[in-house]
């Protein structure tokens, strides 16, 4: 797909990589690029925020994509500030549109917001002003990862149209899997998904994956395979037996490495169980790239900030 | 001292007497005195006769909607039993169902005779008190069905849940035996439901929304049937949503089984789409379906599968729609949109004008045991005159429901009630 150097980027919030456009989304992975740049820097600090305040507001446990999101709000020189749920007042039983309205009487230019139900982000996106980015929303979308996962595999293959991008595991209860699937098609690559038949989401094909009954037939001459986590918190309902079968027949391993392409790539959002999903030597080996994807999470967070701040302005 | 009333030149609708066609109707001392067809002579009226031009309007029998929540006792800052009929009578009703699961419960003659002392007082549309299946419709425990009756209750439900239990269902159905009384199964499977807040499908997949799966309703509705059958009952299916819930209806009533089901007009005019971007109007039990289930509802509602249309007109305040999607109470408010919407379906030539009627009145009437649902002269004056071309846009600011939550705002609605009258007097009126 050919790069647009002067693409204006239009959109006030990220609320999901469905409402973005693949000139949206490459003109990110573009900006992240050269942002990426910053970070190598003994001063790892420019001015292009500078006097923007920005909220990170998380209702859930993360300790990489808050850390990312501040990271870069700060090499931008925005002023940023955690709210974590164990310490606000949603804990005394305010709801989440009081939440958006006093922190919009401070005056915030960008709310960043993890939250376990779906659509949170778009309802505080319509009872505050400031620009609002979803860091992550129940089983919806999570942008940011997925266009960090973008942008590395870019770096790694030179481009992402035509490639063949395999996620492994519970693609039901994963943001991750669904804005993967979302940008990697729109971006021309096919995406393919596996695993347990209980935790591949009803109508997922009709989001742009081909659904394999296999884990081998997924990753087949795949040159991406993504293992995403299982989520051991979600067990209530019967989903699968055991870790242990999980492990034997969906986890990623030398076998089903040696069906991808001989260039085949691993990633994973984190956090790893390991041995479960993932074999341990192959999250350390040489193919693995998720420490690359968290490198990139903090440039891809230092251009959407940029962007949705008027940076896309051509 | 009710009104004599003159109802002039309009298209009488009146399915029970098989007619459709222009005319005139005079209501004298709360009933229906005379119908005078084409050049039929009315009989005289008094001086003080209030003469009312009905040309261009539908003269029917007033609107009974057999699913309603009116929320008092216990949730009165979502609706009373004077807003609740006030929006009633407003959207052509002059008789509603209302549902027991208000706060305490309608499981007892006390809240029965309550619900019913507030009607008489309010005094804008009949309520009909649904009693409780189960003590406190927690499923475990038959509520009093003699006392209920005896106080008023016109038929049985565990509404907003289904009874899980099915010896429970079971025994209900025979018991009610005893008093006459229909039950309205909520047929809901919680075990495939439970969590679920929106149709299952790439709908839900896409916004990351659990799902409730269309089978969560259709077993036990054949469950419901089931046991209706082998205990030879009459049993009423609420709001029905999935083609499949149609289909098993169709069947059920070819084997001669005693069933009666309603849908509500969001299933018939709406689809999950309407959902949009976790739209909490849209979010109702049973959710909104596919195209193909609305299709398969519509086909019910002409073929006469379906018996009725009821609104479960379920209002909520803000406080319960203005937050995440997941946490969002099910339920809109539909006795304000009812009519526009049913007319849609007349125009679109998938019902007829009779057909309407029988949906809206006829049918519930006879479902539940009560007066009403014809024109005959000798019956009680409930009468609703509908104007079908009339345009309005349904806004906010119209709701006469102490409750806003409708997918409808902002909708440009055609055909409304514009007067209805209950025992001859004038009750509501837009002429």
């Amino acid at each position: 797909m050919q790069l647009e150097v002067d693409h204006k980027f239009s959109h006030k919030h990220i609320l999901g990589l469905d409402h973005l456009s693949p000139e949206d989304i490459n003109f990110l992975l573009r900006s992240a690029a050269s942002f990426k740049e910053i970070s190598t820097r003994q001063i790892k600090k420019v001015p292009a925020l500078r006097g923007r305040t920005v909220i990170n507001l998380f209702f859930e446990p993360s300790t990489r994509t808050r850390l990312s999101f501040e990271v870069a709000a700060k090499r931008m020189s925005a002023d940023t500030f955690n709210i974590a749920a164990s310490t606000s007042s949603l804990k005394k039983g305010e709801t989440l549109i009081d939440t958006a309205r006093n922190l919009a009487a401070m005056q915030p230019d960008i709310i960043i917001i993890r939250h376990s139900h779906s659509g949170s982000p778009g309802l505080l996106a319509r009872h505050t002003r400031a620009s609002i980015i979803n860091a992550g929303d129940g089983t919806h979308e999570h942008p940011s990862q997925a266009l960090l996962d973008m942008m590395t595999v870019l770096e790694h293959k030179g481009r992402l149209d035509g490639l063949k991008i395999a996620i492994i595991g519970d693609i039901t209860h994963s943001r991750v899997a669904h804005s993967n699937i979302i940008g990697f098609t729109k971006m021309g690559a096919s995406v393919t998904v596996s695993g347990p038949a209980t935790l591949l989401p009803v109508g997922i094909d009709q989001l742009g994956a081909r659904v394999c009954s296999s884990v081998a037939e997924a990753v087949e001459d795949a040159d991406v395979i993504m293992a995403l986590r299982i989520q051991l918190e979600r067990q209530q309902d019967p989903l699968i037996p055991s870790l242990r079968e999980y492990a034997s027949f969906f986890g990623v391993n030398q076998r089903v490495l040696s069906l991808a392409k001989p260039d085949a790539i691993i990633m994973h959002p984190g956090p790893i169980n390991h041995g479960v999903e993932l074999d341990p030597d192959l999250a350390d080996g040489p193919r693995s790239v998720i420490l690359d994807q968290v490198t990139n999470g903090v440039a891809i967070r230092m251009a959407l900030l940029y962007a949705i701040m008027g940076g896309g302005e051509g | 001292m009710a009104q004599t009333i003159l109802l002039q030149n309009g298209r009488i609708i009146d399915p029970a007497a098989n007619i459709d066609a222009p005319g005139s109707l005079l209501v004298a001392d709360g009933m229906i005195k005379a119908v005078a067809l084409a050049d039929q002579q009315l009989p005289a009226q008094p001086a003080d006769c209030r003469v009312i031009d009905a040309t261009g309007k539908w003269i029917v029998p007033g609107l009974v909607d057999m699913h309603v929540h009116l929320r008092e006792p216990g949730e009165e800052h979502k609706e009373t039993v004077a807003s609740g009929t006030k929006a009633a009578a407003a959207g052509g009703f002059t008789g509603v169902a209302c549902m027991p699961n208000t706060s305490p419960v309608n499981d007892n003659e006390s809240v029965t005779a309550l619900i019913l002392a507030k009607a008489k007082e309010a005094g804008f549309a009949k309520v009909y008190p649904v009693g409780a299946i189960s003590k406190e419709s927690d499923g475990s425990t038959l509520a009093a069905f003699g006392e209920l009756k005896k106080a008023g209750a016109v038929a049985l439900s565990d509404d907003g849940r289904p009874v899980e239990n099915s010896q429970l269902m079971r025994r209900a159905l025979e018991y009610s035996a005893n008093y006459d009384l229909l039950l309205i199964a909520h047929s809901e499977e919680m075990s495939l439901s439970r969590g679920g807040v929106m149709n299952e499908g790439s709908f839900s997949t896409r916004l990351g929304l659990r799902g409730v799966p269309r089978v969560a309703e259709e077993i036990m509705i054949y469950r419901d049937l089931a046991l209706a059958e082998y205990v030879r009952r009459p049993i009423h299916i609420a709001h029905i949503s999935t083609r499949e819930s149609v289909d098993l209806i169709r069947r059920a009533k070819l084997k001669g089984c005693l069933v009666t089901a309603e849908t509500a007009p969001h299933y018939f005019t709406l689809t999950e789409e309407a959902i949009a971007d976790y739209d909490t109007s849209a979010k109702m039990n049973p959710p909104l379906r596919s195209f193909d289930d609305r299709q398969a509802i519509q086909e019910g509602l002409q073929d006469g599968t379906i018996d009725a249309i009821a609104t479960d007109h379920a209002p909520h305040s803000r406080l319960e729609k203005e937050v995440e999607f997941d946490l969002a109470a099910n339920g809109i408010i539909g006795l304000e949109t009812a009519v526009p919407l049913a007319l849609s379906l007349v125009r679109d030539e998938i019902i007829t004008p009779t057909r309407m009627i029988e949906l809206m009145s006829v049918m519930p009437s006879r479902i539940l045991g009560v007066a009403g649902g014809t024109l005959r002269p000798g019956a009680c004056a409930d009468i609703t005159l509908i104007d079908p071309d009339l345009t309005f846009t349904y806004t906010k600011e119209n709701v006469v429901s102490k409750s806003k939550n409708s997918p409808f705002l902002g909708w440009s609605l055609q055909g409304k009630a514009v007067l209805t009258i209950l025992d001859g007097r004038i009750r509501f009126s837009s002429l």
